[in-house]
């Protein structure tokens, strides 16, 4: 792999080439799923192929390819050149990098047990008792679990003479109870929504879930939900719990942090952002107590935006993103740190797969723990509406403006769940809802959250991110809209 | 369309792959077998801040086997072409297949059925050039920069191929070609955009859509602020795409079955208003897609929606033959737990135009786009979203103003019950459904519950 990288470098850097880069990524995955006690998905795949981006007249090009011949790779090489060079058709200013150094690293991510030297026959059984055990409650009408596997090797080279050898393992799983009952679909999921918990891990991950445990819960919850009272509308604390946050997180974090939204890059698709350069040290994000940082480092944890080295050769590194409620940073690329000023990138290109470019990408963008205990959060008011678990979520394409639905929501009374509420809904917009945050649970109860279905880009690129969160609590915020009247 | 055709993967090369793939099987001892075939080459040219910023190509193939063994089956890919990489593949099939528990209701592989051929291969815009989409998308900036604004959109041509091959004789083999142009229009305080998609090129004209995206940003600067309420609405058809765009994926057997579609319990039953025709045709001029379904069985044309009444639901084989009825070719490949659905959405249209629907408003909103689209209540199917890049009000007939970005929570069920006229369908392009054919919508009482910042 490594001498391909090279030689498709080599073959890149033609004159009027100013710099170049080259990914060659070996990929493998694993599919399994089951709907009802039947297999659903059981499917592996194998992926090789590479991308090379360059820069020629000052623009852009970037051709992929998985014909690995030397022909093939030559050409490719060509066509990214043309690319490059027909962009210049179109040209306002010459594309500026900031500095990077030069590095020569293997590094492989952490995984004590290889998903793919665990049986299919192992996985599927798991998957299929817990799948068992959720029909074992009358009313559960549809019962779904699945587990996903990934591995990636990649080799990147760039014509600052980096080459970087990266092998990441990636595992997910999760399952859902449904329950039909005369005029509504309710729905459990653990421990996560949309497919579940995903980490930087291997098979330990699937040991750490202890899925056939929760089973019996999500499956009661279902169908209790059917008999629950219709979630108010009104304005009211609220408490949500930390898969909620992280995904929270993400949209009114994440996303508006990007740096290329921001100058303008995804004004076509995914939109841009509130924060315009102005707001940066100069915006009350969140009340005091609100921290956020955007961190590859596998210090942070097992993230699925944990990483060495970024998609341009850049280290993983921790940036600050709002530090006691003020907002002090974006996240960056070699072009877009050079573009404001900033004397290097924070390290956030990411791409899907070989065939795809590297973007400015969440990589753990996360709320850092309070000092609350759970019992602060939830007892800290007399009187709160706490819900779990995604359902659906929206926000508008500057980010402002946000609607997030959850599976369940609890009314709480002096710390104490009193109620169960059906069909929760809270809505905001961005700022005033941090800066509503009036309490943030413990590292004891923080969770690295993975978002596996992150899209953005031209042509789309679904990624997945991670989200450090725990229980935090949000003082007067607008609930049931999604419903009312 | 053009001459000369050149897919990427002619049928022959795909008939020789499967070839290898049959001889692996059987030296395996594996005689059921199936594969699927894609490749394609596109590229896309994207633009921002008045230049071009992004500039990309790709090329890449994959085969993908499905193994049939006692009542079991699965499925394993590879991008790579070669003897020992399929032989790989077929082995990987064969072991996962044995590693799942049999399943008694699992059909032996789909019996071949003649495939009509629907040619959307255009050579034009196969073999479209980088310096082809950069002068198209210069020309569209130097309009969008004239008028003051800031453009921001995409180019994008490409060839696709795909086929089946089962051995059971089925051979079914699609080429298409796409062309995607899509621009969005900035001003200092408002927006406008436009898309389309066509197999050829040349029916595309990117300058007059990047003049619909300017027209749209000036016409809405100053956008004035309206509470939220329910308003009598015109939908363009690339907003009633992307929310009506949502409830197709329940018109399945298998997600009736399963009880997870809000056609449960509705089938036949009067749900939308009498002037609601939708159909599922892969024939239509303006569609696009395999003539086939994951198996290899024949789409047929659907008639999903009748005056208002939910009449058919696609099937796969599977859920065909759970119901006793024919398979209607709409099945994803196998294994899989969704089953099916229609892909060839067509919303049968009225005779009103967008100008007229405008025209007959004392008091509404024009909707150019939405986004952000997310279910909240699957079964009386209310999504939420917002909208975006053109939002303007309509006052005693006129469009008299921009407004600032809404917020809705409408129910589409509800939606479908309160059109009120409906224009000439088109081919319709979004970001939050695969492309159909729809017309605009003038509907009432649609439900905005809050307004964003912008």
């Amino acid at each position: 792999m490594k001498q391909l990288a090279l030689q498709a470098l080599d073959s890149a850097l033609v004159p009027g080439v100013s710099y170049a880069d080259v990914r060659v990524i070996e990929s493998r995955d694993r599919d399994l799923s089951t709907k009802n006690g039947k297999p659903g998905q059981v499917s592996s795949a194998e992926s090789a192929g590479l991308g090379i981006r360059v820069l020629a007249d000052g623009c852009w090009g970037f051709a992929a390819t998985d014909d690995m011949s030397k022909p093939g790779v030559e050409a490719t090489a060509r066509l990214a050149v043309d690319i490059a060079r027909s962009s210049a058709l179109a040209k306002k200013r010459d594309v500026v990098l900031a500095p990077e150094n030069k590095y020569e690293v293997t590094w492989t991510s952490p995984c004590h047990i290889d998903p793919f030297t665990v049986s299919v026959e192992e996985q599927l059984s798991l998957l299929l008792a817990v799948d068992a055990e959720l029909r074992r409650k009358s009313g559960v009408t549809l019962a779904q679990t699945a587990m996903v596997f990934h591995r990636n090797r990649q080799i990147f080279v760039s014509s600052l003479g980096s080459v970087i050898d990266q092998t990441r393992t990636f595992s997910g799983a999760g399952f859902e109870a449904l329950s039909f009952k005369e005029d509504e679909i309710q729905k459990r999921s653990y421990p996560n929504s949309f497919g579940g918990q995903h980490q930087l891990k291997g098979y330990e991950l699937i040991h750490e879930l202890a899925l056939l445990d929760h089973a019996p819960r999500a499956a009661e919850e279902a169908v209790a939900l059917h008999s629950a009272d219709q979630c108010p509308e009104g304005r009211f604390d609220l408490i949500l719990d930390s898969s909620q946050i992280g995904l929270q997180v993400h949209e009114s974090i994440g996303h508006p942090i990007e740096l290329d939204r921001v100058l303008g890059s995804e004004a076509n698709y995914a939109g841009m952002s509130f924060l315009t350069l102005d707001k940066l040290n100069n915006l009350r994000y969140g009340s005091e107590i609100v921290n956020a940082v955007c961190d590859a480092r596998v210090e942070h944890g097992p993230g699925l935006g944990t990483f060495a080295f970024d998609d341009e050769g850049v280290p993983a590194q921790s940036a600050d993103i709002i530090r006691a409620g003020q907002f002090v940073g974006y996240m960056t690329s070699r072009e877009t740190a050079a573009a404001v000023g900033q004397p290097r990138s924070n390290g956030t290109m990411r791409a899907t797969s070989w065939a795809r470019l590297p973007l400015i990408r969440m990589t753990n963008v996360s709320l850092l723990p309070g000092e609350q205990t759970l019992d602060e959060v939830f007892g800290g008011v007399s009187h709160a509406i706490a819900m779990e678990t995604n359902k659906s979520w929206s926000i508008d394409d500057k980010r402002y403006n946000f609607q997030f639905g959850c599976e369940i929501a609890w009314e709480i009374r002096d710390g104490k769940r009193v109620r169960m509420y059906k069909n929760p809904t809270y809505s905001g917009i961005t700022t005033e809802f941090w800066n509503s945050c009036a309490a943030i649970a413990n590292r004891d109860h923080w969770t690295l959250w993975g978002v596996p279905n992150c899209g953005k880009g031209q042509p789309e690129q679904v990624i997945g991110t991670g989200h450090g969160a725990s229980p935090s609590r949000f003082h007067n915020i607008k609930i049931g809209a999604a419903y009312g009247g | 369309m053009g001459d000369s055709p050149a897919p990427v993967l002619s049928f022959e090369e795909c008939r020789r792959l499967f070839e290898t793939v049959q001889r692996a099987a059987k030296s395996l001892g594996v005689s059921d077998v199936e594969a699927l075939i894609a490749g394609h080459r596109e590229a896309l040219t994207r633009f921002a801040n008045n230049t071009i910023h992004q500039n990309v190509a790709e090329q890449a193939q994959w085969l993908s086997v499905r193994v049939l063994l006692d009542h079991k089956t699965a499925r394993a890919t590879t991008n790579r072409f070669d003897a020992d990489s399929i032989k790989s593949a077929v082995e990987q099939a064969l072991a996962l297949t044995k590693s799942v528990a049999p399943d008694p209701d699992l059909l032996p592989l789909a019996p071949p059925a003649p495939i009509p051929q629907i040619p959307r291969f255009d050579s034009a815009t196969a073999e479209a050039t980088p310096v082809y989409r950069a002068r198209k998308v210069s020309e569209a900036i130097r309009l969008v920069e004239g008028a003051g604004q800031t453009a921001a959109g995409i180019y994008s041509t490409g060839q696709a191929v795909e086929a089946i091959f089962n051995s059971q004789g089925v051979a079914g083999w699609h080429s298409e070609t796409s062309a995607q142009f899509s621009i969005t229009a900035m001003a200092r305080d408002s927006s406008g955009w436009a898309k389309a998609s066509t197999a050829a090129l040349s029916a595309m004209d990117p300058i007059e859509l990047a003049r619909r995206a300017s027209d749209k940003a000036r016409l809405s600067a100053n956008p004035q602020e309206l509470p939220p309420g329910q308003y009598t609405v015109v939908l363009e058809p690339a907003a009633v795409l992307d929310l009506v765009g949502q409830m197709f994926g329940d018109f399945s057997a298998t997600a009736l079955h399963d009880q997870r579609s809000f056609l449960t319990d509705r089938l036949g039953k009067k749900l939308f208003g009498e002037n609601i025709d939708i159909y599922d045709d892969v024939a239509h001029p303006m569609q696009s897609g395999t003539p086939y379904d994951g198996e290899g069985v024949p789409r047929r044309r659907l008639t999903l929606v009748e005056a208002g009444v939910p009449r058919d639901v696609a099937y796969s084989r599977a859920s065909a033959q759970r119901a006793g009825v024919e398979p209607t070719g709409h099945g994803f490949p196998l294994p899989n737990e969704i089953g099916e659905a229609p892909m060839n959405i067509v919303i049968a249209g009225g005779n009103t135009s967008i100008g007229d629907m405008i025209a007959s408003t004392p008091r509404g909103i024009l909707v150019t786009r939405l986004w952000y689209i997310r279910e909240v209540d699957p079964y009386e199917k209310i999504m939420t979203g917002m909208t975006r890049d053109g939002t303007f009000l309509i006052e005693d007939g006129r469009m008299v103003a921009g407004l600032r970005n809404f917020r809705f929570n409408q129910g589409i069920i509800d939606l479908l019950n309160n059109v009120e006229a409906l224009s000439p369908a088109v081919r319709a392009s979004g970001e939050e459904a695969f492309d159909m054919v729809v017309p605009a919508m003038k509907a009432r009482e649609f439900h905005f519950t809050e307004v964003t910042r912008f």
